[in-house]
């Protein structure tokens, strides 16, 4: 077993024992960490995965808690109800909320969730149905098949159950192929769009859960409790919520369990210790609070659990498992050769008062390999970007098998079998090679987040990563399999990004410098892929400044120079137009 | 509503307004050149005012260990780095900078407050006190992490206004305070009586404003914040520090937060902690403008002050609620504006 299995069985273990072992008091206090934990797991998935940050998480918890404070006491309704409707209602203000919001760049949602923060934290302060500043109070217990849930150690079944089927979905959740898609929402939002992910529509599913998570983090307050209050969703809880985060380490689920228990225990003990010092009474736990995070903030900024983890992985890496065997992906019909694939027709591109590509046309049939060459600047990659929907053209047209693509976002030109590589490498650092190669796979898949938390995805899981690990092999990568993609070393790292693109099972194959770092005998091995490929039927187009390994290899090239298309033709033509050799070689005035 | 409520509503928003707009631009030009949401600024107007009320009855405000104390952490860490470094001749400048600067102030706060100064002086001492906290606070808290992405810097500014509110409490107690008003004089202005306070703070806003202008206009320090604003690395490479625009940015915004804190004492009863409130509102001003254009941050601020206004009159317990939910159809609006793939944040 790995040690961190191994933590996990302590930690349970010890979950089941405490309401035995504990006093009263302490398991009150496991109860509050329970409630916390899982407002904060839903700040890991949002903050540390996804990189969308919330400091406005304590409002859905106040929806939660009012919803069926209010429903129970006013109308007499079971807690159950309340629950429903808590959740409806915070999944209706969540979706409206991040409609909004999570399609802004960062700054804009932090501080608008500090911004709702106070408006709701007023709100319920003056709303008679919630019992304006006094709040709302003789909230019924829950009961279960009968059994009434009021003494503390109930309440603590009721939220370590509740909040250990969270931690679990989360953990499954991120370990799938939405788990994998959410994973580079935060640093690689536009290779994810390219590989065919709604990043829009996944920071908003995050945001959603995130805030039912908090939600139902307020429903068992409410009736652990039989009182809600605003005082309990002001700021200050919101920013408390995001500290633990952060503390535990805001990308790790089960640094949630670590931030929220560290952050709780010590806010008890500094209100027990703290007012020994001085002699006015004052809110100095968050005096310190604040100091503590200080130091964490610049030496430790991932939070304590990939310390830990470190610790336990001292003893070397685990080795990576090939994924088992699994039925092959179902592959795409592709065009016959010879067809018309991609067609470029007067492309501008500006930037500002450059044009990157200036009139550019230009026509790639089905089964050949296409170089697109020329020297830096030249407008190579702008081209790739244009056609893969990354960067709208400013004018031109765009056809692939006929039909118009220069208007579609990136994530529909993947859906139509386009996949490429990017020249600066974009591959999720922290997730390993399988994983990485898999993201190529995302659209061979149909399987949602529900099923993943569920494990309802596993027969088509093993069949993506099975996939993955052909595409890895191929590559000659599989004794990395399991490594973090940042371990590898540059050329193997654009290996990976040419796995991949070719784990989307592409009838257009788009290349931007592959060779670039690699070593001679690589070289090789990757022009033999490319070659099998084309037997295959994958059409290639290649952007590439090794003109050895370029001549050797395309049927057909196509030369830019200032963004303009300056020459086309057969490689032994292109070696001797004069157009070309001035351009690389510089003219004589 | 009568036309002079209408006009004591509207001058009631512009005098708020005003102070919204300046703290919206110290936010914007805080914002623009390090990339810090500067959350702690509401703290600096809380200090400042509560301390030009505490000056005013006779007793020396805690602002004044914050400042000694900061300075002391600032000096540690500076030491810390100069004696890393080996370059020892820092050592003078930084002592003279981070302990004896704050203790002169310090002393000169001490020995005055029991005397009852006139109005003026106790402004400039509260500016002394409140003012060398921005550089304090950028360099404790901030420099460390310059290049870090602007989701931490937010964490960073959380935890400070955390330390400062707690201080706040500590160092001011749980009442509220008001600091009385510069002039008590009034004008006629058609159906209106324009209060002399109100004069002051639109005429000290407008002031600050013009002077930030031809700042960054005219003077070769103004030019290197907007370089850095512009381009970050491309300053750097032109040999403009970032630790100066830094410093500088901070110690602009802890001036306009100080002016702020000062200016608005008389006009509202300040808590320990209301200077959060009042800072965010500066921000919702800033969004409003796009947080991008200093011109339409101003506008959007006064926008808030209106609103602010008018919503105390026909709903006031919902102020708040309203104010800071008029963030949502901005968003909305913003939010439609944007086409791309948002830009990723860096690893």
């Amino acid at each position: 077993m790995s040690p961190g299995r191994i933590a996990i069985a302590l930690f349970i273990a010890y979950l089941l024992a405490a309401p035995f072992v504990l006093p009263e008091f302490y398991v009150t206090l496991m109860n509050y960490i329970g409630l916390a934990t899982l407002v904060t797991l839903g700040l890991v998935l949002l903050t540390g995965v996804a990189g969308l940050m919330s400091f406005g998480q304590q409002v859905f918890v106040g929806f939660g808690a009012y919803a069926t404070g209010v429903l129970t006491t006013v109308y007499g309704a079971s807690p159950w109800l309340g629950l429903g409707a808590g959740l409806a209602f915070t999944a209706v203000a969540a979706l409206a909320l991040g409609l909004i919001t999570v399609r802004l760049s960062g700054h804009y949602l932090p501080i608008s969730t500090l911004a709702w923060g106070i408006a709701f934290y007023f709100a319920f302060g003056n709303l008679e149905l919630v019992g304006r500043y006094d709040g709302i109070q003789g909230i019924p217990a829950i009961s279960l098949f009968g059994w009434s849930i009021e003494s503390g150690r109930g309440s603590y079944a009721l939220i370590w159950a509740v909040t250990l089927a969270a931690l679990l979905a989360a953990h499954n959740l991120l370990d799938s192929r939405s788990g994998r898609a959410i994973r580079a929402l935060r640093f690689r939002a536009v290779m994810a769009e390219s590989f065919g992910i709604d990043t829009a529509r996944l920071k908003l599913v995050v945001f959603l859960y995130a805030a039912l998570l908090a939600s139902l983090s307020g429903w068992l307050y409410a009736h652990f409790l039989h009182f809600v209050s605003p005082g309990a969703f002001n700021v200050n809880i919101g920013i408390e919520y995001l500290f633990m985060a952060v503390v535990g380490g805001a990308s790790q689920v089960w640094g949630a369990v670590i931030g929220a228990s560290l952050l709780t225990l010590l806010k008890e003990w500094l209100k027990d210790i703290l007012p020994r010092f001085f002699e006015q009474s004052g809110n100095y736990e968050v005096i310190v609070f604040g100091l503590l995070m200080l130091p964490l903030l610049h030496r430790a900024r991932d939070g304590l659990m990939p310390v830990l983890a470190r610790l336990g992985r001292r003893n070397g890496r685990a080795p990576a498992r090939a994924p088992r065997a699994a039925p092959a992906l179902a592959r795409r019909a592709g065009p016959a050769a010879g067809e018309p694939l991609l067609g470029l027709a007067g492309v501008h591109k500006n930037f500002g008062g450059l044009a990157a590509v200036r009139a550019l046309s230009f026509e790639m049939r089905a089964g050949e390999i296409l170089g697109l060459i020329g020297p830096n600047g030249a407008g190579k990659s702008t081209v790739f970007n244009v056609v893969t929907g990354v960067l709208p053209a400013d004018a031109g047209e765009v056809r692939f098998r006929g039909a118009r693509i220069d208007a579609l976002p990136a994530r529909r030109i993947a859906r139509l079998a386009i996949a490429r590589t990017f020249q600066h490498v974009n591959l999720v650092g922290g997730m390993s090679v399988l994983e990485n190669v898999a993201i190529g796979a995302h659209l061979r898949g149909a399987k949602g987040t529900a099923s993943a938390m569920l494990r309802l995805d596993r027969e088509e899981e093993r069949r993506l990563l099975h996939e993955a690990a052909r595409q890895v092999e191929r590559v000659g990568l599989s004794a990395h399999l399991g490594e973090p993609s940042a371990s590898l070393a540059l050329g193997q790292q654009r290996m990976v990004e040419i796995a991949r693109a070719l784990a989307a099972d592409p009838v257009l194959l788009l290349l931007d410098e592959p060779a670039a770092g690699l070593r001679f005998q690589e070289k090789r091995s990757l022009a033999a892929l490319l070659r099998r490929l084309r037997a295959e039927g994958t059409s290639i187009l290649l952007v590439e400044h090794d003109m050895d390994f370029v001549m050797g290899l395309v049927e057909r090239l196509v030369v830019m120079d200032f963004g303009e298309k300056i020459a086309e033709g057969l490689p032994h033509e292109i070696q001797a137009n004069p157009l070309v050799i001035e351009a690389y070689l510089g003219g004589i005035e | 509503m009568g036309a002079d409520i209408f006009a004591w509503l509207v001058q009631d928003g512009i005098t708020n307004g005003a102070i919204y707009a300046l703290l919206a631009l110290a936010l914007l030009l805080v914002f623009t050149v390090t990339r810090v949401i500067f959350v702690p600024q509401g703290e600096l107007i809380t200090f400042a005012a509560l301390s030009l009320a505490m000056l005013e009855s006779g007793r020396v405000p805690g602002t004044v260990y914050i400042l000694v104390f900061g300075g002391l952490a600032a000096a540690a860490i500076e030491a810390v780095v100069a004696l890393r470094e080996h370059r020892l001749r820092r050592l003078p400048r930084i002592a003279m900078l981070y302990v004896a600067l704050p203790l002169a102030v310090a002393a000169a706060v001490w020995w005055a407050a029991p005397r009852r100064p006139d109005q003026w002086v106790q402004v400039l001492l509260v500016l002394a006190m409140v003012v060398p906290l921005g550089p304090i606070m950028y360099r404790i808290a901030y420099q460390p992490l310059a290049s870090a992405s602007v989701l931490v810097l937010f964490i960073v500014s959380m935890a400070v206004h955390y330390v400062l509110t707690g201080l706040s409490l500590v160092f001011f107690g749980g009442e509220g305070l008001r600091s009385s008003a510069f002039s008590d004089a009034k004008f006629r202005l058609g159906v209106v009586d324009v209060t002399a306070q109100s004069l002051w703070v639109v005429l000290a806003s407008l002031v600050i404003i013009v002077a930030l202008w031809l700042l960054f206009e005219r003077s070769i320090y103004g030019k290197a914040l907007r370089a850095t604003a512009i381009n970050r690395v491309g300053a750097r490479l032109v040999g403009i520090p970032t630790v100066l625009t830094g410093h500088l940015s901070f110690l602009l915004a802890a001036f306009i937060g100080a002016v702020s804190g000062i200016l608005i004492a008389p006009i509202t009863t300040l808590y320990y902690d209301t200077g959060f409130l009042i800072g965010l509102k500066g921000f919702v001003g800033a969004i409003l403008g796009g947080m991008a254009s200093y011109p339409l941050a101003a506008l959007g601020a006064l926008a808030v002050g209106l609103l602010e206004s008018f919503s105390s009159f026909w709903a006031s317990a919902y102020k708040e609620t309203i104010v800071f939910g008029l963030i949502v159809p901005v968003l909305v609006w913003l939010s439609l504006r944007s086409r791309h793939v948002e830009e990723e944040e860096r690893e």
